[in-house]
């Protein structure tokens, strides 16, 4: 990567090779009167238009993803997109008509020769409004907009709310916005009809789903589509997104064309064609004794799912269970409808629907504090779920369908150490009082989050010792850069007893491992990980069987080190390992009865549940009086992600969400009209932080290990992000004179919002 | 529209003469036409930065500049910073050490930018750092590791601190 020849999709050039553009809708609602293809089939250069109704019995709806967890009296509608729009559009972007053509430049020619007949029908956009009698409906053979309707209880929340001293009752909104890896997506075909197989190289996050999918779909046996998903330029979540009709086309059209075909993504196209997260508005309640205990939560939202739910209700439910955090919580009531819009697709983004339930609950109890005059660490403290409490079971169920129970968890202590780093006691009694003074103003904020991580249903791993002595790893997660190359090698040198070098770990690549699912809810490292642990622990013990035999001496007097196998004591280095993979594979002589050739074993690791997560983080900001500029001035993250495998990589995955997360709570914001056009389709006016926006990050790891995996370990990929939105608002609030007129109860809270936000209070 | 224009140019020392389309851009030149895809394209219009180039030693966006006007131009890609046999030069290796590198697609215009700004910034201190890479955008990282890198490379930190 650093060298300019790893490989990624758009890198992909095969002789003969032809290019894919798409016609996309321009309306966000309408019906589609027709397609007119014709003078696009004639351009110069284009081998091949397809509409709707070129693709006969393949125009089928794409497969529901993701089951709705089966909770009683739960209501989901499945409505999920076909391949190329028939009869009716329902976002900007949606796919119409796709375009081969010689080069991409040729393909992109002829887009404008299509002509694509819409007449409009009035855009659903804003959630309420969509939920209101009358609304147009984005699939009229439902009676509402309504996708799925979800209530979860726990407790009694009733009689909680009337036992309690206060009661906290606000409405909130938390949008989201792109994923924004700076690849865009891509796929790669190429059909071998002769050999009657199948390349698709794909910037997917789950490798082996799309290719057990295509190859089910194309009438194809599963060993004959091989899908590689080689280095992927960021996931972030919308990777994972399965048969985007880009990744269902092109192999179809390879295969009639018989040509290798090449589509990629531009940016522009991955504002609309790429899945997205965004909005949520709750209306939440929390009931507290005078105390500041927390009684129960009452929490109802509406959730934007866009024209389609392909992908269930993983982003609620999150939310749903990521709101109850590392408190005790006895009563819950909560309820969501997710909404269809038109607007472009929703599937989980880094944080996935748990960032809106830490921000509910966080700033709850930011409000209850101020009205109960305790302090903020204090209200805390006084509610976190106690070291004896484990495993805790919340009695609802999470997106994995299983019960939400924590496995483990020390959180008083990461909160305590949290204000102690950040110097919180000290701010508040003397930094601030003596920057106000001098006119500026300055806040502290500190939040708590736990994050579900590590979810099923399993992963696997194969690890080989090679008669050279270097050990193979194949396992099916893909990777966008978290690191798996180096955790995964460290994992299995660990478990044999050789060297990192000496691992060789090859991910994404359905021909060397096709059992697994993918890289989704932070479970790389805790699912595969585990998986690659037991399958070298295995071959540690193959290794020792065979020594044993071959050196005349029981296992339990061999050790293993640096790739060798010796007598435990004995002065001589003993044998290399790679010598042993050659005995274990003899050209002559039989493998003895109840062993397997090679030093070779395949393992799985399924977890029944998630191990979960948590963590503080604080900030101390500077806001400008006259500009509503938010100056970050430190930003501290206290994490326990189990045990650590590696705290650089670590510290990366921290680093990265929270820059993600820093950008959600100030910058970034999609911006649809009235009809659903999306104003700011581009980096020029989507904005991203940069180096400049971005603070140095201080990090600091404690270590509770999951009692759910051999290693203890949990996930760490999307905890940077979480509670960054909840922590920005309590800081800003706090710079602002914890003034009960400003509250911030939305986000994200660009510096113009906050402006408003500043001059209404002073108006008031 | 087909109507070819002559290019000649040299890329990492090489010379090179092709016809091309006027409209042809350079990143893509230099991808397709060149087979040279270390050089990344992430938004095609001149934000992200990963595309970053050297043109005639200073950095350049190659999405938004057509492969007509590096003609009679000297280029220089990510291909060209480490040795022939592979060895990552000290700004590469810095990145190596520091994780100062995610999944790697910013990372070409990344090196491409802070090649030129160490050669005319050899003692930057981290704000001019962050500000040399201001305008390559990174979804991974966060920059701190990147910032790490580069001042392990400016010789202002210990390498693997």
């Amino acid at each position: 990567m650093l060298t300019g020849r790893a490989m990624f999709v758009d890198d992909v050039n095969l002789p003969g090779m032809l290019h894919v553009a798409f016609v996309r809708s321009m309306n966000a609602h309408g019906t589609l009167k027709s397609v007119d293809v014709e003078a696009a089939r004639a351009h110069a250069g284009v081998v091949a238009v397809y509409t709707a109704e070129d693709l006969g019995d393949y125009s089928k709806p794409a497969p529901l993803l993701v089951n709705p967890p089966p909770i009683p009296g739960h209501v989901f509608h499945a409505c999920t997109p076909l391949p190329l729009a028939k009869d009716k559009v329902r976002y900007v972007g949606e796919p119409i008509a796709m375009i081969v053509a010689l080069s991409r430049y040729v393909a992109e020619d002829a887009l404008a020769d299509v002509v694509v007949d819409i007449d409009p029908i009035e855009a659903v956009v804003d959630l309420e409004a969509a939920m209101a009698p009358g609304a147009p409906l984005v699939h009229p053979h439902l009676e509402s907009n309504a996708a799925a309707h979800v209530v979860q209880r726990k407790g009694d929340y009733a009689t909680a709310r009337a036992a309690a001293d206060v009661l906290i009752k606000r409405r909130f909104l938390y949008d989201r916005g792109v994923a924004a890896a700076i690849e865009n997506r891509a796929v790669a075909v190429e059909w071998n009809a002769r050999a009657e197989e199948m390349t698709i190289w794909d910037t997917t996050q789950a490798p082996i789903p799309i290719r057990n999918g295509l190859a089910k779909m194309l009438g194809l046996l599963e060993s004959q589509v091989r899908v590689v998903a080689p280095f992927v330029g960021g996931g972030f979540g919308p990777k994972i997104m399965m048969f985007y009709p880009e990744e269902l086309l092109l192999p179809w059209a390879a295969m009639l064309l018989e040509r290798p075909l090449k589509w990629t993504e531009d940016r522009q196209e991955n504002f609309y064609a790429t899945t997205q997260e965004r909005g949520q508005v709750h209306e939440s309640e929390m009931a507290l004794s005078r105390d500041g205990r927390i009684l129960g939560v009452r929490d109802w939202f509406l959730c934007d799912t866009g024209a389609y739910d392909p992908y269930g209700l993983t982003i609620p439910i999150n939310t749903q269970c990521t709101l109850l955090g590392p408190y005790d919580i006895p009563n819950y009531d909560t309820e969501f409808t997710s909404v269809f819009t038109n607007k472009p697709i929703v599937t989980p983004v880094r944080g996935a629907g748990r960032q809106h339930g830490v921000f509910v609950s966080e700033r709850l109890l930011d409000i209850a504090a101020r009205e109960l005059g305790i302090d903020r660490v204090e209200i805390r403290k006084r509610n976190l779920l106690g070291p004896d409490r484990f495993p805790h079971n919340h009695e609802i169920m999470f997106q994995d369908s299983a019960p939400l129970v924590y496995d483990s968890g020390d959180y008083l202590p990461t909160l305590e150490q949290a204000a102690d780093l950040i110097g919180y006691e000290r701010f508040i009694r003397e930094d601030q009082p003596r920057l106000r003074a001098e006119g500026r103003k300055v806040g502290v904020g500190i939040a708590c989050y736990v994050e579900g991580t590590g979810i099923g249903p399993y992963e696997g791993a194969r690890v080989t010792v090679e008669p050279s002595g270097t050990v193979r790893v194949a396992t099916g997660v893909g990777t966008q850069g978290q690191g798996h190359f180096t955790v995964l090698a460290q994992i299995v040198a660990d478990a044999l007893g050789v060297g990192v070098e000496d691992v060789r770990v090859v991910t994404g690549d359905t021909r060397e491992f096709h059992w697994g699912t993918g890289t989704f809810a932070s479970r790389g490292a805790v699912v595969a990980g585990s998986a690659c642990h037991a399958a070298a622990t295995s071959v540690r013990g193959k290794i020792l069987d065979l020594a044993s035999v071959v050196l005349g001496v029981p296992a339990d007097r061999l050790e293993l080190g640096g790739g060798r196998v010796k007598i435990a004591g004995a002065a001589d280095n003993g044998i290399a390992f790679g010598y042993l993979a050659g005995r274990a594979n003899p050209l002559r002589g039989a493998v003895r009865p109840g062993t397997e050739p090679g030093l070779e074993s395949t393992a799985y690791f399924g977890p029944d549940r998630g191990s979960t997560a948590s963590g503080v983080h604080a900030m101390i900001v500077e806001v400008d009086p006259e500009t509503a500029n938010v100056k970050i001035q430190r930003y501290l993250v206290v994490h326990d992600c189990g045990t650590i495998i590696n705290p650089l990589l670590v510290e990366g995955q921290i680093h990265g969400g929270v820059a993600h997360g820093i950008g959600n709570a100030f910058f970034e914001s999609l911006v649809y009209d009235g009809q659903a056009q999306l104003l700011n389709a581009s980096f020029m006016d989507y904005l991203l932080p940069t180096a400049t926006d971005v603070p140095s990050i201080e990090t600091a790891h404690r270590e509770t290990p999951s009692p759910f995996n051999v290693l203890g370990l949990k996930g760490v990929g999307e905890a940077g992000c979480i509670p960054t939105g909840a922590v920005f608002a309590q800081a800003v609030e706090d710079a602002l004179g914890a003034d009960p007129r400003i509250e911030i109860r939305e986000i994200p809270m660009s510096p113009n919002r906050l402006f408003e936000l500043i001059e209404e209070a002073r108006k008031s | 529209m087909s109507t070819h224009v002559s290019v000649d140019v040299t890329v990492n020392g090489a010379r090179y003469r092709r016809e091309v389309e006027p409209r042809l851009l350079l990143s893509d030149f230099l991808r397709q036409d060149l087979g040279l895809t270390g050089t990344h394209v992430g938004c095609e219009h001149g934000v992200c930065g990963a595309c970053t180039i050297l043109f005639d030693g200073e950095p350049a966006r190659a999405c938004i500049m057509l492969a007509v006007q590096a003609d009679g131009h000297d280029i220089r890609t990510v291909e060209s910073l480490a040795s022939p046999g592979g060895d990552l030069n000290p700004l590469q290796a810095a990145f190596k050490s520091a994780h100062g590198l995610q999944c790697g697609f910013c990372t070409p215009g990344m090196l491409m930018t802070l090649t030129a700004f160490l050669r005319d910034n050899p003692n930057p201190d981290e704000s001019q750092i962050r500000d040399s890479i201001s305008a390559n955008l990174c979804r991974c990282t966060g920059y701190q590791h990147i910032v790490h890198a580069v001042q392990i490379a400016a010789g202002s930190r210990p390498p693997g601190d």
